[in-house]
């Protein structure tokens, strides 16, 4: 299948936009397709990209302070009266701080509500470990009838927005702070609940999502040039997970590295872990966030220091060849 | 749709036979809060039986009142009110708690269908019932700021609280939203009976003055007897014909209303009378013959 992906993706000139851009584009689109389409914020408005909704349709759009317990359920009230809410703020204070009530209220309760969470991950860079969320994916994952997406760029966040627009399920919607290298173009496939082989190899399987996919590319080339054919499945759609195209895959290669930029536990290492332990058990490596919190510093210098980087996970990639 | 208008004294004898169906569905259960429902009994009634725009034949009907319970351990007072109102058959209130029942400990709206939403966990039926209400504003009006489709405006959205429930801090951010947007459809009623688990509620965790409490956060306050089908009634027509704020009744009732060894005792809050227990309840109950006013008359 052609993925229309960016030719080169070791060009040093990459359009890099951040992720959470796209979901701002994607909301005024999805809001002029679908008058029930409406929008809440904690406070966040322009930070989580909220802002073009907003402006275009004043009238839909609820500011809540900054309250996000108030923010999810004020959420599940709108989607009762068929609307369908993008209710947005940091990772770290929702999906963070409200989770009992996603849990009641959206979840048990079945209402169709988006919750967007903004600046997850390390990247978020100098606010610390505080704004760095890195337990929102595994928060999420665990709750029934949820569905957890965390896009690789801005032009995938964009159609996942629409995509979600049109779900009739709970959503999480995970979104970066920093400037993320464009993989994707405006004819890569998306839809909810498939995984995506972005690029193809026998040797090995690296299993990425959200930022991580670029550097998973990145470090798929070098490997090419070490003499390792790696593969690069793309997980945008971490629940429901889409485990035919994650066995097919390591059907071939035997050999699987996971990364994210979040804690591995019950994240997306978690996950895959868990489907392949049962299913077709093989040797794992987990890069992510390991039971530890971030800290202040600039984005690529905290990326590294966590060995969240192309080059870590080429190392990594190796180390599992090498074992017997 | 309701349109048998009953009179006050109908209204009493429904609640009283409300109260005995309570009796007798917590007893059969064997576990389940009897205190909270049998104050709430009055209300109910008047909420099912002459406020509330519904219809129990036709429970998704688009112009109905919309009607949150936000404390969702007070469920069996909803259940049988429900019940007598001909959402579902009376029959089924002995499956309350049981595995396989619509009924479920705390209220679950993919279960049971008449009910708006979900609880049990505390604090989130007024944001809910906010959200409701923005939803309903966007619907009368269009993006080029010209009226819709106006039948959402005459819909009312209320949604009884606990009073301990008022400990949590959801409440108070709705509180703030509903006033923000002068959400003049949703009406809150507070169970003010004093008493949350671990004690009177002034112990535990002090909320008066309560009526202050709410016109700080800029919503128009009523104090009635809630045990008094009279008055609440009165109350909730007073609440509709205001329309630039929300509108909260705070309504004083008696916890375990009705049942003399029950009434104002907190270790009611959460347990359900054993066999011998509903017997005398029951005859609490029936000396009454229904005729239930509230102690200040």
């Amino acid at each position: 299948m052609n993925l229309y992906l960016v030719k080169d993706i070791l060009d040093k000139e990459i359009a890099q936009e951040p992720i959470r851009k796209g979901f701002g584009k994607g909301l005024l689109e999805a809001g002029k397709i679908d008058e029930n389409v409406v929008a809440a914020c904690a406070d966040l408005t322009d930070s989580t990209q909220m802002s073009l909704f907003a402006e275009a349709f004043p009238e839909r759009f609820i500011e809540i302070g900054v309250a996000e317990q108030n923010l999810v359920t004020t959420g599940s009230g709108m989607a009762a009266m068929g609307k369908i809410p993008f209710v947005s703020s940091y990772a770290a204070f929702s999906p963070g701080r409200n989770w009992e009530q996603i849990r009641t209220t959206i979840c048990l309760n079945d209402r169709p509500v988006k919750i967007v969470g903004s600046h997850a991950g390390v990247s978020v860079g100098p606010d610390g470990a505080t704004h760095q969320m890195l337990e929102d994916i595994t928060l999420m994952r665990v709750l029934p009838n949820m569905v957890v997406i965390a896009p690789c760029d801005s032009l995938e966040a964009a159609r996942a927005t629409l995509a979600m627009a049109k779900d009739k399920r709970p959503n999480y919607l995970r979104l970066a702070r920093e400037k993320t290298p464009i993989i994707t173009t405006e004819d890569t496939p998306f839809e909810i609940g498939k995984a995506y082989v972005y690029a193809e190899g026998d040797d090995l399987t690296l299993i990425s999502t959200g930022t991580m996919t670029y550097h998973a590319m990145v470090a798929a080339e070098k490997l090419y040039k070490d003499g390792i054919d790696a593969e690069v499945v793309h997980v945008p759609t971490i629940k429901p997970l889409d485990t035919r195209t994650i066995i097919d895959s390591v059907r071939k290669s035997k050999k699987v590295i996971t990364i994210e930029e979040g804690q591995i536990a019950g994240g997306l290492g978690g996950a895959v872990a868990e489907l392949l332990s049962e299913k077709y058990p093989v040797k794992i490596k987990r890069l992510g966030m390991k039971d530890r919190f971030g800290e202040s510093g600039k984005p690529d210098e905290l990326l590294e220091h966590f060995g969240l980087t192309a080059k870590h996970i080429q190392f990594a990639a190796h180390k599992i060849m090498d074992e017997k | 749709m309701i349109s048998k208008k009953y009179s006050i004294a109908e209204l009493e004898t429904k609640a009283y036979e409300i109260r005995v169906d309570i009796i007798k569905m917590l007893e059969h259960a064997g576990s389940g809060h009897s205190a909270g429902p049998l104050g709430l009994a009055d209300i109910f009634t008047a909420l099912y039986f002459d406020i509330l725009n519904h219809d129990p034949k036709n429970p998704d009907w688009s112009e109905r009142d919309l009607f949150l319970l936000s404390n969702g351990h007070c469920a069996p007072v909803q259940y049988v009110a429900m019940a007598h109102a001909g959402y579902f058959a009376r029959e089924e209130l002995k499956t309350l708690r049981q595995f396989g029942s619509r009924l479920q400990g705390h209220p679950e709206r993919t279960k049971l269908s008449g009910l708006e939403t979900t609880s049990g966990p505390l604090g989130c039926g007024l944001s809910q019932a906010c959200g409701m209400a923005l939803a309903m504003r966007m619907n009368s009006v269009r993006d080029d700021g010209s009226n819709g489709m106006n039948k959402d405006l005459h819909r009312w959205v209320y949604v009884v609280m606990g009073d301990g429930e008022l400990d949590e801090g959801n409440i108070w951010e709705a509180a703030m939203l509903a006033s923000k947007y002068k959400l003049g459809n949703v009406i809150g009623i507070v169970d003010r009976n004093n008493i949350q688990i671990d004690g009177p509620t002034e112990e535990v965790m002090p909320l008066d003055d309560l009526a202050e409490k709410w016109q700080g956060f800029g919503w128009h306050v009523l104090e009635i007897d809630g045990n008094n089908m009279e008055e609440f009634i009165d109350a909730c027509s007073l609440a509709r014909s205001i329309v630039e704020k929300p509108v909260v009744i705070i309504a004083r009732t008696i916890p375990g209303k009705g049942v003399d060894f029950m009434e104002y005792d907190f270790r009611w809050h959460g347990k359900p009378p054993n066999k011998e227990e509903a017997k005398k309840a029951l005859h609490d109950l029936r000396t009454l013959k229904g005729k239930i006013r509230g102690e200040h008359e």
